[in-house]
């Protein structure tokens, strides 16, 4: 039953990816890019990451996803698709490279862990509770530096801003 | 349950699909889809393996991740409003300012 679940899932995020990849309107390829976040909203749910699930929703699907909306509209999408005569082998190279690489991680994944398949503990709940415990006790140190990050950006977004302004 | 190794496979052929496309896109917006697309699927990767050792390690670096995330798409996204604004394109076959 999960496993079919996965399979549907799984593919259903591929089409997404690929159509992502492939799409020529960048509004399209935003909204294949919601497609494939909710399904590995899913996923984590599936993995006991519940509470990833619900940030996966809240913050890819819903902001990230609605702020490249928002640049795709003020910009206009696809401008200046203008193909250039240099890359011309740009597809063929970059599709012996993908397939070299999948190959290449494929092989790995074969040869480190097909022979192991048991949970090596009992599976952890990743709901809010045990992600604070851990998220405010063991790794303190990350989480402040993720929160002078998100400031920093912050900053560093408003400053552009008022940068332009005094541009014009 | 589903074995690790299927969640490994599919984030790894998604993570290829994330880097084919940023090799052949050249709409700076396109590339950060793609390069979102190749942070998820490590994030992925990440929490398949916290279920697989039965500890929280991997969804806190994932948590970590998104936020990075976050305030990669901001910043960037606000570098390419600048960058339309001046030179009136997104490919960046066209912006080359900091290579000779």
């Amino acid at each position: 039953m999960a496993l079919l679940l996965f399979l549907a899932l799984a593919l259903v995020a591929l089409l997404a990816a690929v159509g992502m990849v492939t799409s020529r309107n960048a509004v399209h390829s935003a909204l294949f890019m919601l497609v494939n976040f909710a399904v590995y909203a899913i996923f984590y749910i599936m993995l006991n990451a519940q509470f990833l699930g619900v940030v996966q929703v809240i913050v890819y699907a819903g902001a990230i996803v609605v702020l490249f909306l928002f640049v795709v509209m003020l910009i206009g999408g696809e401008i200046g698709a203008v193909r250039s005569s240099l890359r011309r082998y740009t597809y063929a190279a970059a599709l012996i490279l993908g397939a070299l690489f999948v190959a290449m991680i494929g092989l790995g994944i074969a040869q480190t862990i097909s022979t192991d398949q048991t949970v090596a503990g009992a599976p952890a709940a990743g709901g809010v509770e045990a992600i604070g415990m851990a998220l405010f006790t063991t790794y303190l140190l990350p989480f402040e530096l993720a929160s002078l990050l998100l400031l920093a950006g912050m900053v560093g977004g408003v400053a552009r801003r008022y940068k332009a302004l005094d541009e014009d | 349950m589903v074995p690790i190794t299927y969640y490994l496979i599919l984030s790894a052929v998604i993570f290829t699909i994330g880097a084919v496309g940023v090799l052949v896109r050249r709409n700076a917006i396109m590339i950060f889809m793609c390069i979102e697309l190749m942070l998820n699927s490590v994030n992925l990767t990440l929490v398949a393996f916290a279920n697989q050792w039965g500890n929280l390690n991997g969804q806190i670096f994932a948590f970590i991740i998104m936020a990075v995330a976050a305030v990669e798409v901001a910043v960037g996204l606000a570098i390419v409003m600048a960058i339309v604004r001046h030179k009136d394109t997104t490919n960046v076959d066209e912006i080359h300012l900091l290579k000779w």
